[in-house]
């Protein structure tokens, strides 16, 4: 069989260290710093106030709207501030900070979760589940944080007939998604009913790359009693890109400008199956994810369950501290994740990972003039011409920039990656996408 | 908060590539065409590959001295490159004032004066090649037959295989006899021509280097290679006794150096598949025809700069086709 693929792309040394490291339980944190913006869409409006004593699991804010989803407590203990603190965004922005008094109680003395299911989740109806999913607070735990809710609600017309699960971790270093799958294979499959059921789809699809067959194997065994395929797909950075993964699975191109339920898709990662799973049948809300917290400055890299809220100062130490002098804090992957300017923030429910760099693993060259070498527009998944956009982005010519499809950039770093004259590229391109959405606003 | 990080835009991994290494690269697959060019022409060749790249270098560090620039592009290969490309470019004979004026000639007119490396609209060593064969037609087709001082024999003059043709069918409108043999040689080199033209095995060593290394891909090379030897076929095909066949287009003169390290310059070349097809197939037609009924034996330069007159426009015309530019493909 061709192993399936979409166009452009590269692959990066992929430095998953940590891909045979069980996933370990994180200490409770003295503090936790909790955001309100946590997720693509409205910040959620606090509903505690200072020295309110909260149940793990309990609702600390209320979402706003449609777009948005309730925030809990990630652990039992005393609110002791709601003030703005450092967020992985880079500023200042409201949280709910709450002191944990170490019993890590669920209320009413409930174990492991706040409502469990008595019944089988499969006989409610779709609109009950989602709004069971909305109210535990689940999001797209890829990174994207795009409230789940949402994207099992389709407007009508849109007829959705496919399901596909994101277990491509395609990012180098990052391991969650595959320890969850190697580990909790019944959790993702529990979730998985329960989305088929909401959606009502025929086809179900698990897209996981080829390097990881150990995963590949425990999804098909695991797969063995249901109607779901388990397709093993092209080691090839940005793989898990939603709309390249819709490509190599369904051959449907997403138009540009569009959704993936433009072509009858849903894609959701494994990691939010499984978090579909805990909602529904145990009533547990989205209080802790799976992380791959590494990095060569790192001394033990590990796959570590954290509670929201825990600061990136808390991970680090909980894999034996720093042998590296760090030079870059990255949340996320190093294709597309963020710089952190300190370790004082909180991992939040998009944190994926956190990558601490030295000096060594960081690139210090200065930029050349580009000497149109073309590896830009051959790596590009989303078929632009990255040196092109990036000229005129430079220049400030927006017109431009859009005419040649900036706004189609993916932003996943596949052109500056590859660039031998070292040119920010993505930067370049983010700007003017940005430049281009206020034109548009404003006219 | 007591440390603070390095803050930086994403991707925080890099592949490792610089513009010196693809430059080094290119060089370092010249290497087979400037050894046999020594080889087969002696002395003469290297002088002229050693003066070249002086030259270049030389040129190279005025130009950025008189415009305030660092000295550090120096060091990225850009001008030892030209000089290489230009002096493989050149005949054996060739004098050392044309050799050192070719070399000033590529870096000042050919790239500096539009900004230096990236910014150069055309071939730097090709705009010197054809500058010195506009201004000095006569040392600049003065060859020397190959091999000649290894044979104790000082420099022969010797026509080139594509100047031999040229003027017998101009004289007597007939194809002088090819020996089988012949082919031999010009595929190992043993011909009159430049220094970098004469071995197409030295050359397509080196090309596969380049393809390995992932410099260069076949979009271009190919385009013009086939394209070359397909017209040159049909008209060799319907009158073999004036057209030479199509093996002898694609192995003598400039055509295999042009197509696999010229035409591929990448700064002068379009950087989407559809647009290098296109340019490989300009370069291939302009070649023939210039070849069959241009005043000069050979095309490949004027070819190529020709199209990389184009290059802006073909670049405008041939973006990529977006990804999702259509609601469904059909694999
Ligand atoms: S990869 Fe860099 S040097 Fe090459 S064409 Fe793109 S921007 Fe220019
Ligand atoms: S232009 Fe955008 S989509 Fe294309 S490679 Fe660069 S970051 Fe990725």
């Amino acid at each position: 069989m061709k192993i399936k693929r979409f166009p452009g792309g590269l692959h990066p040394p992929e430095h998953k260290s940590t891909a045979a490291r069980a996933i370990e339980p994180c200490s409770l944190p003295d503090e936790l710093v909790i955001p309100l913006a946590q997720h693509i869409g409205a910040p959620a409006e606090p509903c505690v106030v200072i020295g309110d004593t909260v149940a793990k699991g309990q609702v600390i804010a209320q979402p706003r709207g449609f777009v948005s989803v309730p925030i809990h407590a990630s652990s039992s203990g005393v609110v002791t501030a709601v003030e703005p603190r450092l967020h992985p965004m880079g500023r200042p922005l409201p949280a709910i900070v709450i002191k944990p008094d170490g019993r890590d109680a669920w209320p009413d003395g409930l174990e492991g979760g706040m409502n469990p299911l008595l019944v089988d989740p499969l006989t409610l109806p779709p609109s009950r589940l989602r709004d069971m999913v909305r109210n535990a607070g689940v999001v797209g735990l890829g990174g994207a944080t795009f409230p789940t809710h949402v994207k099992l609600s389709p407007p009508g017309g849109k007829k959705i007939n496919t399901l596909i699960l994101n277990g491509v971790e395609c990012e180098p270093y990052l391991t969650a998604d595959h320890r969850l799958m190697l580990e909790e294979p019944e959790r993702i499959l529990a979730g998985i009913d329960i989305l088929r059921r909401i959606l009502g789809v025929e086809r179900v699809c698990i897209g996981i790359e080829e390097n990881k067959p150990d995963a590949i194997a425990v999804m098909r065994d695991a797969c063995a009693q249901r109607d779901i395929e388990v397709i093993a797909l092209k080691v090839m950075y940005p793989q898990g890109a939603e709309k390249q993964l819709i490509f190599a699975v369904t051959g449907r191109q997403t138009p540009s400008g569009g959704l993936p339920m433009d072509v009858g898709v849903v894609v959701q990662n494994v990691g939010t199956a499984a978090a579909v799973a805990d909602a529904i049948i145990h009533g547990r809300p989205l209080v802790e994810r799976i992380a791959t917290i590494t990095g060569p400055a790192l001394v033990e890299p590990k796959n570590l369950r954290i509670r929201i809220g825990t600061s990136l100062r808390h991970l680090v130490a909980e894999c034996g501290g720093l042998r590296e002098e760090v030079v870059k804090v990255i949340m996320g992957g190093p294709m597309m994740g963020h710089t952190q300017l300190s370790l004082d923030v909180p991992a939040i429910r998009g944190t994926s990972g956190l990558l601490l760099l030295d000096k060594n693993a960081v690139a210090t060259r200065s930029e050349g003039p580009c000497i149109r070498c073309a590896r830009c527009v051959s790596v590009c998944p989303a078929r632009l011409l990255p040196t092109t956009i990036s000229a005129y982005a430079r220049r400030d010519m927006i017109a431009e920039a859009e005419r040649f499809n900036a706004l189609d950039c993916i932003e996943c770093g596949c052109c500056a990656y590859t660039c031998p004259a070292r040119i920010p590229l993505v930067q370049s391109i983010r700007q003017v996408k940005g430049a281009i959405l206020a034109k548009r606003r404003l006219s | 908060m007591t440390e603070q990080y390095y803050l930086s835009s994403s991707p925080h991994m890099h592949s490792g590539a610089t513009t010196d290494k693809v430059m080094r690269d290119v060089i370092y697959a010249l290497l087979p065409a400037c050894l046999t060019a020594v080889w087969f022409f002696g002395l003469a060749a290297l002088t002229t590959l050693l003066l070249c790249v002086a030259s270049c270098l030389v040129a190279e560090a005025a130009c950025l001295k008189l415009q305030g620039r660092a000295q550090s592009t120096l060091a990225d290969g850009s001008a030892v490159l030209t000089g290489l490309l230009l002096a493989l470019n050149l005949p054996a004979a060739a004098p050392w004032w044309l050799t050192v004026l070719g070399g000033a000639v590529a870096i000042v007119i050919g790239k500096q004066v539009y900004g230096g490396l990236g910014y150069n609209p055309f071939n730097p060593a090709l705009v010197a090649r054809v500058v010195l064969l506009i201004s000095f037609p006569i040392q600049m087709t003065s060859w020397t037959a190959p091999l000649a001082s290894a044979s104790g024999v000082d420099a022969v003059t010797m026509a080139t295989p594509l100047g031999e043709w040229k003027t017998a069918v101009m004289l007597t409108s007939k194809l002088p006899a090819v020996q089988p043999a012949d082919y031999l040689n010009y595929l190992t080199g043993n011909m009159a021509g430049c220094l970098g033209e004469v071995s197409a095995v030295a050359v397509l060593i080196g090309a596969a280097y380049l393809f390995w290394r992932r410099i260069i891909t076949w979009h271009i090379p190919l385009t013009f290679v086939v394209t070359v030897a397909v017209l040159t076929g049909i008209f060799w095909l319907v009158d073999p006794t004036r057209y030479p066949d199509p093996l002898l287009h694609v192995l003598t003169g400039g055509l295999l150096l042009g197509a696999f390290f010229m035409a591929t310059d990448m700064v002068t070349s379009p950087v989407s598949s559809t647009g290098m097809i296109i340019f490989g197939f300009g370069c291939g037609l302009i070649t023939v025809l210039i070849r069959l009924f241009g005043g000069y034996p050979e095309g490949v330069s004027f070819a190529i700069l020709l199209m990389n007159a184009a290059t802006p426009l073909i670049d405008r015309y041939t973006p990529p086709r977006k990804f999702g530019a259509v609601g469904e493909v059909v694999r």
